[in-house]
């Protein structure tokens, strides 16, 4: 029997369809107001922005293999997010330093988690975990109790505002369209993305074919703080203040983000458009559960049944028997 | 030929050799910082702080050993602490007690086994189904006790606190049985299943281990011992919160790690854990009698933890450029 198969990213999204227009017909919903209902939907969207962009690093190392997994991706999006806060000040000229700053210190940290995960040899989970402590740590350090700082106009403009007054898409909508196709480009049309699903799936048969592991994980594990350090910088342009726990709720999800959308945690197969998809699933759930007025205990069961739902339909591994 | 022990066979036949080291290491700075430690009830206050996340590691080591993880224990650990604070009372009898004692061990077995039947029957991946049944756990928890409170008898609760039989803390005798089962335990042949599964699950497959059953043992194994160290942590506090374990779950992983277990699964035992796990309870205590700077303290606790996680690594690296 030929088993019935759809693309994850495909179902994911399928499901965020099929969920939102379902959520039409709870109480204090948007009914039959279509206007209602597309601006709900983007708003959606672009609260996922940023689970999206954080996820996207995730998906990177996860799909690299060899257990690997980035926990200190929370940690990097509050420091990088405080970072930018402090330095912008309020003043559109400095946003470009600002941003740069955000990127190479999250390279960076990305960069020390590889050299643990690849000379040490410590597992990637442990590894980034005791870096996340480390940077949350230093942030507390920074922070000292309370920062002064300001998020610039431009900041504002580009990411929470819409484009303009007759497409009301929010800016961030734009940029993680650009940054997705960017990220497609870079696992599906350059070496690094082919050495990167080559050593995900063995890292044996990918030296011995003349991958340089060793260099792919550092870079796999620097571009992935890189890109959490963009999305610290994309989340404090949203938030407008920073919080000292800012990036951390972003952690665990932005993984199940990556599972939701077809990447197998065990590496060598995924995609970033499953991530996205995955990003807008949870994001959708997470404000459904929200909107619905149910004490925090239920509203965490029913996230927690969802989510082992959603996995159980199509996260499930091969079979022992082949 | 006669066989010389190297520093490379006491590191590869003994998985849990580093870590004695680390925790000799943490014993005399501890002791340093704090002389009297050895002193009989400075031992047990400091013991029956610690003994919560032995237990726990214990079990995570043993899910770590099969190949698995569960990021779901600090919710079943909040889930007996809820159950026991609201079910038993402060004035609770203490056959009652002991009878939602008993409840909570099937509970948390249960919970280990809907974890166990999504990953060993459904195939599902361990992180993230764990990490979805942790939300579960949590909520449970929240569910059954939505504001800190309720308690258990102060007698029970002293029971756990102050008894040092023939003059050694309660929980030595507990780690000490806990060891003794598991060198029971990793001489028979579910021992050996265990390490194969984790090894490698297919060539397992191939070889007529029963992997799937093994896998689901893992699970209902670490929510029993969950279970156990939500008791423990109970009768510690004496009182109910249902974030009581939030914060126990990614320490447990660690401490496994710190006892020198491969957390890809197959290489390690229990004994490592429970030193990983007392290592990174010193360490905590290292942090408060060393009058750090209360900004720094997080700093410090965690630089020194990707340390002795590093150390094994870089001992390594070193000895290998010099060969």
């Amino acid at each position: 029997m030929k088993r019935f198969k759809i693309s994850p990213p495909v179902a994911a999204l399928f499901l965020a369809v099929v969920l939102f227009l379902l959520s039409g017909f709870l109480p204090n919903s948007y009914g039959s107001n279509v206007k209602v209902a597309l601006s709900q939907a983007t708003n959606i969207i672009r609260l996922a922005v940023f689970l999206g962009v954080i996820a996207a690093g995730q998906t990177l190392v996860i799909i690299s293999g060899f257990e690997g997994i980035d926990l200190s991706a929370g940690s990097i999006v509050t420091l990088t997010a405080i970072l930018t806060y402090v330095m912008v000040k309020g003043e559109d000229n400095v946003v470009l330093p600002a941003l740069l700053v955000s990127l190479v210190v999250g390279a960076i940290i990305g960069m020390l988690n590889g050299i643990g995960v690849t000379f040490l040899k410590i597992s990637p989970f442990v590894m980034t975990l005791g870096m996340s402590g480390v940077v949350t740590g230093a942030i507390i350090i920074i922070n000292h109790g309370n920062v002064s700082g300001k998020v610039a106009p431009i900041m504002t403009r580009l990411i929470a505002r819409p484009i303009s007054q007759s497409i009301p898409i929010p800016g961030a909508i734009v940029i993680w369209l650009i940054f997705g196709v960017l990220m497609w480009l870079l696992l599906e049309r350059t070496t690094f993305g082919k050495n990167l699903f080559a050593i995900g799936v063995n890292r044996v048969t990918a030296k011995l074919s003349g991958v340089n592991v060793t260099g792919m994980n550092l870079a796999t594990y620097s571009l992935a703080g890189l890109l959490a350090g963009f999305g610290g910088f994309l989340v404090v342009g949203n938030t407008g203040v920073v919080l000292i726990q800012l990036g951390q709720p972003f952690l665990f999800p932005s993984i199940a983000a990556v599972a939701v959308g077809g990447t197998l945690l065990s590496g060598g197969k995924g995609s970033y458009w499953g991530s996205m998809a995955g990003a807008i699933v949870l994001t959708l759930i997470t404000s459904l559960l929200t909107t619905m007025q149910m004490p925090d205990s239920v509203r965490r069961m029913v996230l927690g049944g969802t989510l082992l739902i959603l996995i159980s339909i199509y996260g499930r591994q091969q079979a022992l028997r082949q | 030929m006669k066989k010389r022990i190297t520093w490379d066979f006491l590191m590869a036949r003994y998985p849990a050799f580093f870590p004695l080291i680390l925790l000799v290491l943490s014993i005399a700075v501890n002791l340093f910082l704090q002389p009297n430690m050895f002193v009989r009830e400075t031992l047990n206050s400091n013991m029956r702080v610690f003994l919560p996340l032995i237990i726990l590691a214990v079990g995570q080591a043993i899910v770590l050993l099969g190949g698995g993880i569960d990021i779901s224990v600090g919710g079943v650990v909040s889930i007996i602490n809820t159950i026991l604070a609201t079910r038993v009372g402060l004035d609770g009898s203490s056959e009652k007690m002991w009878q939602f004692v008993l409840i909570s061990l099937v509970a948390g077995a249960l919970a280990g086994a809907i974890n166990g039947f999504f990953i060993a029957y459904l195939r599902l991946q361990p992180i993230i189904t764990t990490y979805a049944t942790s939300f579960l756990y949590a909520g449970l928890a929240l569910f059954i006790l939505p504001n800190p409170g309720g308690g258990i008898p102060a007698d029970i609760a002293n029971l756990y606190r102050t008894s040092t039989p023939l003059g050694l803390p309660l929980a030595f005798y507990v780690i000490v049985i806990l060891l003794l089962i598991w060198m029971y335990v990793s001489s028979t042949r579910y021992g050996k299943y265990l390490f194969a599964v984790g090894g490698k699950a297919d060539a397992a497959y191939e070889t007529a281990v029963p992997v799937t059953r093994v896998q689901f043992s893992i699970y209902v194994i670490s929510g029993f011992m969950a279970a156990l160290a939500g008791i423990a942590i109970t009768m510690l506090s004496g009182s109910g919160n249902a974030e009581i374990g939030s914060s126990m779950t990614l320490n447990s992983i660690t401490a496994v790690v710190i006892g020198g277990n491969a957390f890809s699964g197959g290489i390690g035992g229990v004994t490592g854990p429970v030193m990983g796990a007392v290592t990174l309870s010193l360490i905590q205590n290292i942090i408060s009698f060393g009058h750090i700077n209360t900004w720094w303290e997080t700093l410090v606790k965690a630089t020194i933890i990707v340390v002795a996680l590093a150390a094994p690594g870089v001992i390594n690296l070193i000895r290998r450029r010099r060969v």
